[in-house]
């Protein structure tokens, strides 16, 4: 800390910023990244410099990315109530609209009307799932070995009705391996 | 309760090992849900997906909420939503400053760059799944058209549509899902 730092924010104060910030971004993590930062830049929490390590330690590690980034934020505010702090407010509004959606949605799931929108929607929101396949399959690189773990991910979760769970721990284990062993040769 | 319980495992280890962001766990979420458990038809979770996306919050949250509401009410709801934020805490708190170091070792980027592929073919399972009944019976290889999401033609050109403006010109998710109700209600 250095001398001219000023008082902590209350915990209440982080859990309004960060019920703000998940009340009103569409789409989850990456649109809040921006409002976070502006957030914290405003109020003057954390330095500038120390945003860009916040982001990605949120990204790298498992889980949702803006319940990441709500904890590694209230944690450097104040530590673990901070980031509890942070994460039920970042996670709240959303249950709770959701729940009311859910809700009010079951009593009308078999009006006709309801029907014949999500008749339309339906084919829309699989579309919305086709586009991050393709950003991801460009962004993983166009080599022998990424088309081949994309097929054999593709056809052993699709057809063979593989859990994702276990190739993602399989890979996760092969690669840090692999890894480790061209580490050591290389010695 | 013991429905409760599971529910509560199944999103536990989903919060785990999601290492590739909202569309990532929308598969994961699928297969877990849908496919193995059954808890949920492939048409429900579709609508589950649309509705999570156009309301705030992250996506992998709302649909969680969601889907635990539709399995087991509001108790299924609270269990599937702490169960999917528990592990990042615990990761966080747990393992974080081994972590903090580790994450920046060649070990660790190698695994994630092996990674991406991999939720690339994941995504895509799970658009492949809402399209099509895909397995291997008697007869070999099946495959069948989900009529609940694509009845006819004009569901295919409204997916297409959907695909082509996002990847060609960024249009929003939100309009485009709003566009689909519009045209749900003309077209059918």
């Amino acid at each position: 800390m250095d001398t001219n730092s000023k008082d902590k924010p209350g915990l209440w104060q982080i859990f309004a910023v960060f019920a703000k910030i998940g009340g009103f971004t569409i789409g989850g993590g990456y649109a809040m990244i921006p409002l976070i930062e502006a957030e914290m830049r405003r109020r003057d929490w954390i330095p500038e410099e120390e945003l860009p390590d916040i982001v990605v330690l949120a990204q790298s590690a498992p889980g949702i990315l803006a319940v990441n980034m709500a904890i590694y934020t209230g944690n450097r505010l104040r530590g673990l109530k901070g980031s509890i702090a942070a994460t039920i407010g970042a996670v709240l509004p959303s249950f709770v609209a959701i729940l009311l959606i859910a809700m009010v949605f079951t009593s009308f799931k078999d009006n006709p009307v309801v029907q014949r929108i999500f008749q339309g929607v339906r084919p829309v929101a699989v579309g919305l799932i086709v586009v991050p396949a393709i950003t991801m399959a460009r962004r993983s690189g166009l080599y022998w070995w990424t088309l081949l773990l994309m097929a054999a991910t593709l056809f052993a979760v699709a057809f063979l009705k593989f859990s994702p769970v276990y190739i993602i721990l399989i890979v996760l284990v092969g690669a840090v391996a692999l890894s480790c062993v061209q580490e050591a040769r290389r010695r | 309760m013991e429905l409760i319980l599971q529910l509560f495992a199944t999103f536990f280890v989903m919060g785990l090992v999601n290492f590739g962001g909202g569309g990532a766990m929308l598969s994961l979420i699928q297969t877990e849900v849908v496919t193995r458990h059954a808890w949920i038809s492939e048409a429900q979770f579709t609508d589950i997906v649309a509705i999570s996306q156009t309301t705030p919050g992250p996506v992998g949250i709302n649909c969680a909420t969601y889907v635990g509401y539709e399995v087991g009410g509001i108790a299924g709801s609270a269990a599937a939503t702490l169960a999917l934020i528990l592990p990042s805490l615990l990761v966080f708190f747990v393992i974080m400053h081994f972590y903090a170091r580790w994450h920046r070792t060649r070990a660790w980027s190698s695994a994630m760059g092996a990674l991406r592929p991999v939720v690339a073919g994941l995504i895509g399972a799970a658009a492949l799944v809402l399209m099509f009944h895909l397995g291997f019976g008697e007869r070999g290889l099946e495959c069948s058209v989900l009529r609940e999401n694509f009845p006819d033609w004009k569901s295919w050109l409204l997916c297409g549509g959907a695909v082509a403006a996002s990847l060609a010109f960024k249009v929003n998710p939100i309009l485009l899902i709003l566009i689909g109700a519009v045209a749900g209600f003309f077209l059918y």
